[in-house]
């Protein structure tokens, strides 16, 4: 028997070290390890060791997941609206979604990108652009909702966003569709060459409220700017652009913005344009109209106004500015390696990848080492004097890159589907890995960092197929996880995306969980029309506005009884979640009404504005269920024709009379 | 929704285990329970090895967590459980500071229970002071959930009103003089 014991203890002593052998670096292969489920199994109860913030592309919103699991926790509603949510149907979210063409309930949501502090994310907020009208917004990340939002003027296709330099001092946007300067739009569009320009707005970010400023704008011309990073470390104070459509084609741009060799990147020495704007340089332009949503933590309320002047600095009017750098055939990611050192141009259409040089840029730049005719007023220096070297026969349509903690790079390939892995120094090719199918967009944990965190990338794939269960004719984007912390690639996981999963950002979850609010002092609640306790909950009449001011608590409305609204009316149901618990939400809805649920938080106002079409009895009720009674939160609203005489008249339990 | 449950049943039970086996007390068979048990947690370690570190995963940051963790066994129905062992209470009352606990009460606490001895969602407050004393109250309006998880008379009144008390997420100051107020409501001058 002791015998026995002994021989158990020795096997259990084996297996717990066996697990810390895990850990070591797998051998080659493609096909999926034996162990991939283990090491993406989270067990129940327990939390993943990365958040993970994907792009929801055309959805317009922002999905979280944890890594490795791949579990999807929240999809936050950025440019569209989400009636799950109310976001864009309540009173107090409505304003966010404003533009100055009124009110857009959806848009694409490129990328996003987190806020930086010494070049590291510093789990703050995340940033995010829309493509089609352009805009930015930032994601706080305590509360995981859009605090924010503005409109970009003089842009058309905000692509090149929302990049942000090593501390987050200014997030870019920038115009991928090149348009005429807003006020100056009605020309014909073959005068493309001579009317249609290109914008990047610097959008300062405030250090303590996160707040946007759109601090000044270049104008350069009527290149398309499809991605950007900016520089860090040795690079800090430069930003990376990549150009395509340098014939400056208006129609049938497939064919003819592809015919040049050698598109560009548009290096801009960002630090000088802030001395030439200190300096007065910049040139007022009021003809502009932009909306700047900004969400009030305090009253739970969006605030939306128009901005109406932004400064602009002709970057073909200096000369230290910008530099075209040539990058073969339509680049897309132009990515920036940890150390600053080497940008990454990755020419959609070329059988090469170029890595340039910051420090032979700044030397060729002082030696005026550029082509003998200057690019529509910006110098062009020579190929050769900024190359640092080319990756030879990488793959086929390289998009873009990220980097690892070991000096290594990643590039996602369309064409030939696969991630490639090389040496950034040697830029020698040391994996690949096929991808199911067509990778787009792939993210490196902290790959756009001064010091990434490695060991997992995700592929973000714009081609399904078979990989999962069919779901007509269409289907979710997947998602792949890689282990990246060997020699080798590899894969792990598939997982489902919401929308066409562009950039993403993926954070060590304590930068964040222990910050994550739980819910909404209800003493701090500055709304306007806050109900404060259940004794104040009350119907007010003033003319045909009718306010309710509602009170939820498990498992009741007060008032639950409404009498006295007729028909004409506008009903404004103010409703406040009376709950001080963490994950304690009530829901409201009320039949026929032409808007979405309310989903309150706890401590939260929030409103529903309701018009009744008919007269009758409305029922309500609480949408999410809240305890055991959670079926028993409903109440009643009596609809009476308009100059009916039914007095206003309402009551929880029993009647006031 | 639905409740949430707290513990870390896994992490538990690799320290009772190890436990057990460090007092060396048990009989043979039971320790090779243990041991094939401890064999099956390390093939479990190995499976979850490559997401770095389980004690992070385990450890919660809820400040009511620590007052979750005690044995049902242990509990005191007199006390309660909480962060409150024994509140002094003057005979005479303080009308400031119970004005302050109606004045939160009116908020937080009126939804469900009516100053009276008429039971709302909850019971009505009459006689609760005299019946409780003022650190089984105040443990409970500040940790409901683990108190309404051992305390026979709470289980009870579960059983009545289908609805656990929720956190309100008062402060110490705040659930003292919610105390004060019902002992107001009782009669105290």
């Amino acid at each position: 028997m002791k015998l026995k014991n002994y021989l158990l203890f020795g096997l259990a002593a084996a297996t717990m070290t066996a697990s810390f052998q895990a850990c070591k670096p797998k051998g080659a292969g493609s096909a999926v390890s034996g162990d991939a489920a283990q090491r993406t199994y989270i067990p129940p109860g327990q939390h993943d060791e990365f958040y993970n913030f994907v792009s929801g592309g055309f959805s317009g919103q922002m999905s979280v997941y944890g890594l490795p699991s791949g579990r999807l926790f929240r999809v936050i509603p950025v440019f569209s609206v989400d009636p799950e949510k109310g976001w864009g149907f309540s009173e107090e979210t409505k304003p966010m979604l404003q533009t100055s063409h009124g009110f857009v309930p959806w848009d694409d949501l490129h990328h996003i990108e987190a806020s930086f502090t010494d070049g590291m994310p510093d789990g703050k907020w995340m940033f995010a652009n829309s493509n089609n009208t352009p805009r930015l917004a930032r994601i706080n990340l305590q509360t995981f909702r859009t605090d924010e939002i503005i409109e970009i003027p003089n842009t058309g296709g905000n692509h090149c966003s929302p990049f942000t330099t090593e501390n987050s001092e200014y997030v870019i946007a920038a115009t991928r569709f090149s348009v005429p300067p807003d006020g100056e739009g009605d020309v014909p569009i073959d005068s493309y060459k001579e009317n249609f320009k290109g914008h990047i707005s610097f959008v300062s970010v405030d250090k303590q409220t996160g707040e946007f400023d759109i601090s000044f704008q270049l104008k350069t011309p009527g290149l398309n700017f499809d991605l950007s990073s900016a520089g860090k470390g040795v690079s800090n104070g430069w930003l990376f652009m990549s150009c395509y459509n340098s014939e400056q084609a208006h129609t049938l741009l497939e064919v003819n913005s592809s015919k040049n060799d050698k598109d560009f990147i548009l290096a801009i020495n960002w630090k000088k344009a802030e001395e030439y704007i200190k300096a007065g340089k910049g040139k007022k332009q009021n003809n502009v109209r932009y909306a700047h949503n900004k969400w009030d933590e305090h009253t739970h309320t969006a605030k939306h106004e128009i901005k109406t002047e932004v400064t602009v600095l002709d970057v073909t009017e200096f000369e230290d500015l910008a530099y075209l750098i040539p990058c073969p055939k339509s680049p897309h990611g132009t990515d920036v390696s940890p150390t600053g050192e080497f940008i990454v141009g990755s020419g959609k259409l070329a059988a090469l990848i170029p890595v340039f040089s910051f420090d032979k840029l700044q030397k060729a730049i002082s030696a005026k080492d550029f082509e003998s005719e200057l690019y529509d007023g910006i110098p062009v220096v020579k190929y050769e004097s900024a190359l640092h070297g080319e990756v030879q026969k990488p793959g086929l349509g390289p998009l873009h890159t990220e980097f690892d903690d070991k000096g290594n790079a990643y590039t996602s390939f369309f064409v030939s589907s696969e991630v490639v892995k090389w040496n950034i120094n040697t830029l020698e090719i040391l994996d690949r890995q096929p991808t199911f199918y067509s990778v787009g967009h792939l993210m490196v944990a902290g790959g756009n960092a001064k010091k990434p965190f490695g060991k997992y990338l995700v592929a973000y794939n714009k081609i399904t197929k078979d990989r999962f269960l069919p779901t007509g004719p269409e289907l979710c984007h997947s998602a792949q996880l890689f282990d990246i912390s060997g020699d080798k690639m590899e894969l792990l996981l598939d997982f489902p995306t919401i929308g066409e999963p562009h950039y993403a950002q993926a954070l060590p979850a304590d930068l964040i969980k222990e910050r994550s609010l739980q819910i909404y002092d209800i003493n701090a609640n500055k709304h306007p029309h806050k109900t404060n306790g259940e004794s104040e909950a009350r119907v007010e009449r003033n003319g045909n506005i009718v306010r309710v001011y509602m009170t939820t608590i498990r498992s009741h409305l007060t008032p639950d009884v409404i009498e006295g609204i007729q028909l004409g009316d506008e009903v404004y149901f103010h409703v406040t979640n009376l709950e001080q618990d963490w994950d304690m939400p009530h829901g409201f809805a009320i039949k026929g009404a032409n808007n979405s649920e309310l989903l309150i938080m706890p401590g939260e106002t929030t409103t529903l504005k309701w018009v009744p079409d008919r007269v009758g009895i409305f029922p309500f009720y609480c949408t999410d269920f809240c305890s055991a009674l959670h079926q028993e939160m409903t109440g009643y609203a009596r609809v009476s024709a308009q100059g009916s005489n039914v007095p206003v008249k309402y009551y929880t339990g029993e009647k006031t009379e | 929704m639905i409740q949430r449950i707290k513990c870390t049943p896994v992490a538990e039970y690799i320290c009772k285990v190890k436990f057990t086996i460090n007092r060396n007390k048990y009989i043979t068979h039971s320790i090779m329970k243990k041991l094939i048990t401890l064999v099956i947690i390390g093939f479990f370690l190995y499976a979850c090895s490559s997401n770095s570190n389980n004690d992070q995963q385990t450890k919660r940051s809820f400040p009511e967590e620590k007052a979750r963790t005690s044995d049902a066994n242990t509990y005191d129905p007199k006390r309660g459980e909480g962060k409150f062992d024994a509140v002094e209470i003057s005979d005479q009352l303080d009308a400031k500071m119970a004005k302050e606990g109606e004045t939160i009460a009116n908020l937080k606490c009126a939804s469900c229970h009516k100053y009276t001895d008429e039971r709302l969602v909850g019971p009505g407050w009459a006689g609760v002071s005299k019946k409780h004393k003022p650190e089984w109250l105040m443990n409970f309006i500040t940790n409901p959930d683990p108190m309404i998880d051992k305390d026979p008379e709470l289980q009870a009144q579960l059983e009545l009103c289908l609805v656990r008390m929720p956190n309100q997420n008062l402060s110490d100051a705040d659930a003292r003089s919610i105390v004060e107020f019902m002992r107001q409501l009782d009669g105290v001058k």
